[in-house]
């Protein structure tokens, strides 16, 4: 059964949408949705990696989103403000879970299995290049090969824009280890992501 | 599998800019070591070749972030169910 038809351009900007939510506006309710719950989803998953869970942190940014409208200022733009509540949701799951961290994970030097490998430049220039689906999909792959504890690192700083205090403070970690962890998960992409890059 | 073959005759050096690497792509290296690594990426290929694809790794996932996921119609359906449930009880 095909899903509601909702019209995008019913609000021409942030603040008409904004308006029609706090009149608590079905519409707005759902263009809202439709119009960010791909990327709050598409955030959820990197950072969790579990479907199941992504859904759940979905269902409870957009419920306190609603919740908390009074409250939203409008600096940052809505998509920034609904990160940031998915970001503390998916955080909230990855420290409930009981799973067991290897060691290795957590070491705060470039282990030896991480040093390049792959030397051959690359002949593909992302600044050049647009994201098609096959190349989305390699490096969605890549990402999702990484243990939880660089994966997350590189989440918040890479493609969310954190610094590198808010990554540590989101994830009760030194800047240091920040720092070391981002290099390691930096390192690893590149190289799982070598072979592909010659090729393209 | 190609190796890490290094054409500069201190491999431990190669070590050195590696770690330092990360620090220079965030713009966080002071300045003196910048030139220090600047100089070591012109006479090594293979650190060069490093630095130009982990700059481009950094570069491909940054445009990550506005990206969609394909939300298949059961999920939009169950969030927008949770969100009428939780506007009506509100």
């Amino acid at each position: 059964m095909p899903g509601p038809i909702i019209d995008l351009t019913i609000y021409e900007n942030e603040e008409m949408l904004l308006a029609g939510l706090r009149r608590r506006d079905p519409d707005a309710c759902a263009c809202l949705i439709k119009r960010f719950a791909p990327l709050v989803y598409a955030q959820a998953m990197r950072l969790l990696g579990d479907a199941d869970e992504a859904e759940g942190v979905l269902q409870q940014t957009f419920i306190k989103a609603c919740d908390r409208l009074d409250t939203y200022e409008g600096r940052s733009g809505l998509s920034s403000w609904l990160y940031r509540i998915a970001t503390n949701e998916a955080l909230m799951h990855l420290r409930q879970r009981s799973s067991r961290i290897d060691l290795d994970d957590v070491a705060e030097t470039i282990q030896e299995d991480e040093l390049p490998q792959r030397l051959t430049p690359w002949t593909f220039d992302p600044a050049a290049a647009a994201l098609n689906s096959e190349l989305r999909t390699t490096l969605e792959q890549a990402l999702a090969t990484l243990p939880e504890t660089l994966r997350t690192v590189f989440v918040l700083r890479d493609i969310q824009g954190l610094s590198t205090e808010e990554t540590a403070a989101a994830l009760g970690l030194g800047e240091s280890a920040v720092k070391v962890r981002l290099h390691r998960a930096r390192l690893r992409l590149r190289e799982l992501l070598s072979a592909y890059m010659q090729e393209y | 599998m190609d190796n890490h073959r290094h054409q500069h005759n201190d491999p431990a050096h190669c070590r050195d800019i590696l770690a330092q690497l990360n620090d220079y792509l965030d713009g966080e290296l002071a300045e003196s070591l910048c030139r220090e690594l600047e100089q070591h990426l012109a006479e090594c290929p293979d650190c060069r070749t490093v630095y130009d694809s982990l700059s481009r790794t950094i570069h491909i996932y940054r445009t990550l972030r506005d990206v969609p996921a394909e939300l298949s119609q059961d999920v939009e359906e169950r969030l927008m169910h949770r969100i009428k449930v939780s506007l009506n009880v509100g």
